[in-house]
């Protein structure tokens, strides 16, 4: 059941973007941000994390969950160092996907060349 | 002769609908693979390598970024996303891709010059427009409960 709940929340969210792009002329960039905020912006109303309790996941492996990741890890910030902890905690929780999209980007770049 | 806009009109009636249709089961059936394949990977990490909840979501996010990262170098990615779109685009697949895709691109005009300046050429919106309104939401938050 948990994986099913995870399978159909990913494609109803891919599914929307797709209707997205095929009915405008809205870029990849342009897309993706907009779901970063909406992530953000269900964070902040405290539904992110009902979605991942609920869909796993589902909700976690969505760019929206970047918007997600930064707003909560601000907001613990705030709490635990008050207005510093807003800026040096901000990018706590995401470190991990930026590093890892850094490195692994780097490392693999030096690595190979393009194809064409 | 026809003016532009019957042109227009022409062009739409000719446009096949069925792809239309046919990219968004597409799109939905590829989203809900990465879902799924995520799902997994969770579930693996949890169960047999005793990891908490948190450490294994931040571990799939990892694995996923790397699996794409891999496949954009190894040359299959970019053919796949402008078929899939976006199946491929809005999981953090995308993210990872849009990096490693500007990394390897730009790499012949110098490690600074081209693959430095170039790294955050298309996540850079994401991340900018991510921090921004996560800034500026938690200030609000913080407004309106103190």
């Amino acid at each position: 059941m948990q994986y099913l709940y995870a399978f159909i929340f990913a494609g109803t969210a891919c599914l929307i973007a797709q209707i997205i792009f095929e009915n405008t002329k809205l870029t990849p960039g342009h897309v993706t941000s907009i779901y970063t905020v909406a992530g953000a912006i269900l964070s902040f109303f405290g539904l992110y994390d009902k979605l991942i309790t609920k869909f796993g996941a589902g909700a976690s492996v969505l760019i929206s969950n970047f918007g997600h990741m930064l707003y909560s890890s601000a907001l613990l910030g705030y709490e635990e160092h008050g207005i510093l902890g807003l800026f040096s905690e901000l990018l706590c929780k995401s470190s991990a996907a930026i590093v890892g999209a850094i490195v692994f980007s780097f490392v693999l770049a030096l690595i190979f060349d393009p194809k064409d | 002769m026809m003016n532009k806009e019957e042109y227009k009109k022409l062009v739409k009636k000719h446009v096949p609908k069925k792809n239309k249709i046919k990219s968004l089961i597409i799109a939905f059936l590829v989203g809900g693979l990465i879902g799924f394949l995520g799902q997994v990977c969770v579930n693996i990490l949890i169960s047999s390598f005793g990891l908490i909840k948190t450490e294994a979501f931040a571990w799939t996010g990892l694995i996923i970024i790397f699996i794409a990262s891999l496949l954009t170098a190894l040359g299959f990615f970019d053919n796949w996303v402008s078929k899939v779109k976006a199946g491929l685009i809005i999981p953090t697949t995308g993210f990872a891709h849009s990096i490693t895709s500007c990394a390897l691109d730009y790499k012949k005009d110098g490690l600074i010059t081209g693959l430095g300046s170039n790294f955050f050429k298309l996540a850079g919106s994401v991340i900018l427009y991510g921090v921004i309104s996560a800034f500026f939401l938690c200030v609000l938050e913080v407004i309106i409960h103190g």
